[in-house]
């Protein structure tokens, strides 16, 4: 024990990943205590974050990993979310089908995972044998494809308002244990309802626990270190044997599955879907956390997920009032009118800019710390073994 | 001689997969070009032309646009993102000059708007232009050595960033854009019109894109444009300034963009601050479909777009247009990734 630590303490990654477990383990019982029991309000924030985190590992595997630019990956969100709605739900019963099915939480959400890889696969395999920006392209064609797809689509998907009322999860059958229905510490009862939202929490966790050591090992495998090879250098990687496309192709569809296994979550969570959710921005704000954390680093990519989460929905969505309790207790309570000149008062300022920060982060971060908060090691090494070269040979002019 | 021969069959016979992919490809095409012209055959001449003159005139607009995407990727090959904000920082921009310039609705009219739209011109284009080469000395040269990925996201954030200043600027609504152009139709004979306001937005695009063709061609500046584009580190040995002429090309393709916004104001008399980057992802696939990097492609690409834009909202459903355009964006990629006029491109 004491030289597993010893061994740990200077891996920033081990530390990452110890906090992060700490954090996770005793955030809602910490939460309800500091807010006297009315927390859950944070604790359902949490589990919504946690989905940004599935999508955020899910697309360090393609972007970090395999160094394929997927710009549109809220599409094989929306794929898991659709495919969770209408395999869960009413639904189906008001289609043409006339059948409504119920499949069982556990067994929906691996359906809507592999209808989501299966989707990856298929965008994937015509389009991967393109370079790098077309292919950052195509998908995010692709994403803007699919959310209006699923709002077109009519009597199928609900059309604009989408499909309401779906399955709240379960706990499988044979997952009996005094903590079903009764109370049991900080978790009242086990069941999921919208009042209880810490099961939503834990199940999350269990699920981001379970995609980690599932991603991880995936990294450290033989085809992790495919993809690394064909990241860094494809018609070396080529030549050494690594059939590049189906590496590739898995990497893409790898990344849709943990998409589209997040939207499924999500869907029975929200118990609603609808093709709003689901545009360029989530995309975007998804790619935005992997490079924020450290592009390649799976620590880095759940570390970017928790800070730009917070930022994005804790700390936007409060600053306008906090901002107009600010300029009220200095005596400007004049910002707070609108006027008819055009100044909306300050907390409308405050939650209009939430773009220009946005941009700022994305922005400073590639300019100041292109690595991300937590880089991965390897590419670290990698780096300072390029600067070796360089002071060894006269650098060479890249094009 | 044998390799040559070899390479020739390898462009024809391709795999089987590729040619069954390739069939079905021709086939969707086929299909989708005969239904359109039964449609149209029964819609009638006068709505033909009348969509046609929408869809000409949005495609000169897609087409000006498009022209600063495939011009930046020609030289950097980067997606500016931030093109589309541009676009629409020209549209608020000049919004907000009107009054200055003596513009106001119901005051002023007839051929009195010429010069003062002429001086709107000027200013939008010179201040959209500034812009962009601030944000490539700020986002993008700092990281023009740096992997493929890192410029493409501050282009993102750029975008954001652009976005946003717009909307705390004039807020998330729809602005109201000065009606100027003349309303009337203009008769082709037998009972068949067009909007002269269409022909005006297409006259305008149409001049600014010649006199954009006659620069490069012929001016020096355009010289080093089109030696950057061709080989960066060549053209330096050669003694061209790289960081100047890739400045020159934001600046270019930002006046064009400024340009396009105002014609956007003038011709659908709305704005929004989140417009570009719909209307920017339109014109970027306008760009793929000409050929990226492409002067002439990007022309044809948005004229094509805008047509079929124009026949899609016209003649089929308005709710599916959006996703037909990005379909041809990824058809194009999948099957003719150099566009219609590109060229075969070696990755560099």
């Amino acid at each position: 024990m004491r030289d597993l630590v010893r061994s740990n303490m200077r891996n920033p990654n081990a530390i990452a990943y110890f906090l992060m477990a700490v954090v996770a383990l005793f955030f809602p019982a910490v939460v309800q205590f500091a807010s006297g029991g009315s927390g859950d309000y944070l604790v359902g924030l949490a589990a919504d974050g946690g989905v940004y985190m599935l999508m955020a590992i899910g697309l360090n595997v393609v972007v970090g990993f395999a160094g394929l630019l997927d710009l549109g990956y809220a599409a094989f969100f929306a794929i898991g979310s659709y495919t969770y709605a209408l395999v869960a739900s009413n639904h189906l019963g008001v289609t043409p089908i006339e059948h409504s099915l119920h499949v069982p939480f556990w067994l929906a959400l691996f359906i809507g995972m592999f209808v989501a890889a299966g989707a990856g696969a298929l965008l994937g395999a015509p389009t991967l044998r393109l370079r790098g920006d077309y292919l950052a392209i195509v998908t995010l064609g692709f994403g803007e494809i699919v959310p209006r797809v699923f709002r077109n689509g009519g009597v199928w998907t609900g059309g604009v308002p989408g499909i309401s009322a779906l399955d709240v999860p379960t706990l499988p059958g044979w997952f009996q244990g005094p903590w079903v229905g009764q109370d049991f510490g900080w978790v009242p009862d086990f069941r999921f309802t919208t009042a209880n939202l810490t099961a939503y929490y834990v199940l999350m966790v269990v699920l981001i626990t379970f995609v980690v050591i599932l991603v991880n090992n995936l990294h450290g495998s033989r085809l992790g270190r495919a993809w690394m090879a064909v990241r860094e250098d494809e018609t070396a990687a080529a030549a050494s044997g690594v059939n590049t496309v189906s590496v590739k192709l898995l990497a893409f569809s790898i990344g849709a599955a943990t998409s589209g296994f997040a939207g499924a979550f999500y869907g029975a969570k929200l118990s609603y879907v609808s093709g709003e959710n689901f545009g360029f921005i989530v995309s975007v704000t998804v790619l935005a956390m992997v490079v924020l954390g450290g592009m390649g680093n799976i620590p880095g990519a759940m570390l970017g997920a928790i800070v730009l989460y917070f930022i994005l929905f804790w700390l936007l969505p409060n600053a306008p009032l906090q901002m107009e309790n600010l300029a009220s207790s200095l005596g400007l309570g004049f910002l707070n009118q609108s006027t008819p000149d055009g100044w909306p008062g300050i907390a409308e300022v405050v939650s209009r800019s939430k773009y220009v920060i946005f941009g700022v982060i994305l922005v400073g971060i590639m300019l100041l710390r292109p690595q991300g908060l937590l880089p991965s090691q390897i590419r670290k090494q990698e780096l300072r073994h390029e600067e070796h070269e360089a002071i060894a040979a006269p650098r060479q002019l890249q094009a | 001689m044998a390799a040559m021969v070899q390479r020739l069959r390898a462009s024809v016979i391709s795999t089987p997969t590729a040619s069954l992919i390739n069939l079905v490809g021709i086939a969707v095409v086929a299909v989708a070009a005969v239904a359109s012209v039964q449609r149209i055959y029964q819609g009638g001449a006068t709505y033909f032309f009348q969509t046609m003159g929408f869809g000409l005139a949005e495609g000169a607009i897609f087409a000006l646009v498009a022209l600063g995407y495939t011009m930046v990727y020609g030289i950097i090959e980067l997606i500016n993102f931030a093109h589309g904000d541009v676009f629409t920082l020209g549209a608020f921009f000049s919004l907000a000059l009107m009054p200055t310039f003596g513009l106001t609705e119901g005051k002023i009219s007839g051929a009195a708007i010429i010069l003062p739209l002429l001086g709107l011109f000027v200013v939008t284009m010179l201040f959209c232009a500034l812009v962009n080469v601030v944000i490539e000395r700020v986002a993008y040269r700092p990281l023009r050595r740096a992997p493929r990925l890192a410029p493409l996201i501050t282009a993102i954030g750029m975008s954001a960033l652009l976005e946003g200043v717009m909307n705390v600027w004039r807020g998330p609504f729809n602005l109201h854009y000065p009606d100027f152009l003349p309303e009337y139709q203009i008769p082709l004979g037998g009972g068949v019109t067009i909007a002269a306001k269409a022909v005006m937005v297409i006259v305008i695009a149409v001049v600014l894109m010649v006199v954009l063709t006659l620069f490069v061609n012929r001016s020096k500046l355009g010289k080093a444009m089109r030696a950057t584009a061709q080989d960066r580190d060549a053209a330096q040995l050669m003694g061209i300034d790289i960081n100047r002429t890739i400045s020159a090309t934001f600046f270019i393709g930002a006046a064009l963009a400024g340009a396009g916004g105002i014609i956007y104001g003038l011709y659908y008399n709305s704005v929004q601050a989140f417009d570009g980057f719909q209307y920017g992802l339109y014109a970027f696939t306008a760009a793929v479909f000409g050929g990226i990097g492409n002067i002439p492609g990007a022309a044809l690409g948005g004229m094509l777009i805008g047509i079929i834009f124009a026949i899609s909202d016209g003649y089929f459903s308005v709710a599916w247009t959006q996703v037909l355009i990005f379909a041809i964006l990824i058809f194009v990629l999948v099957f003719r990734p150099t566009g219609l006029l590109g060229m075969r491109v070696p990755e560099k």
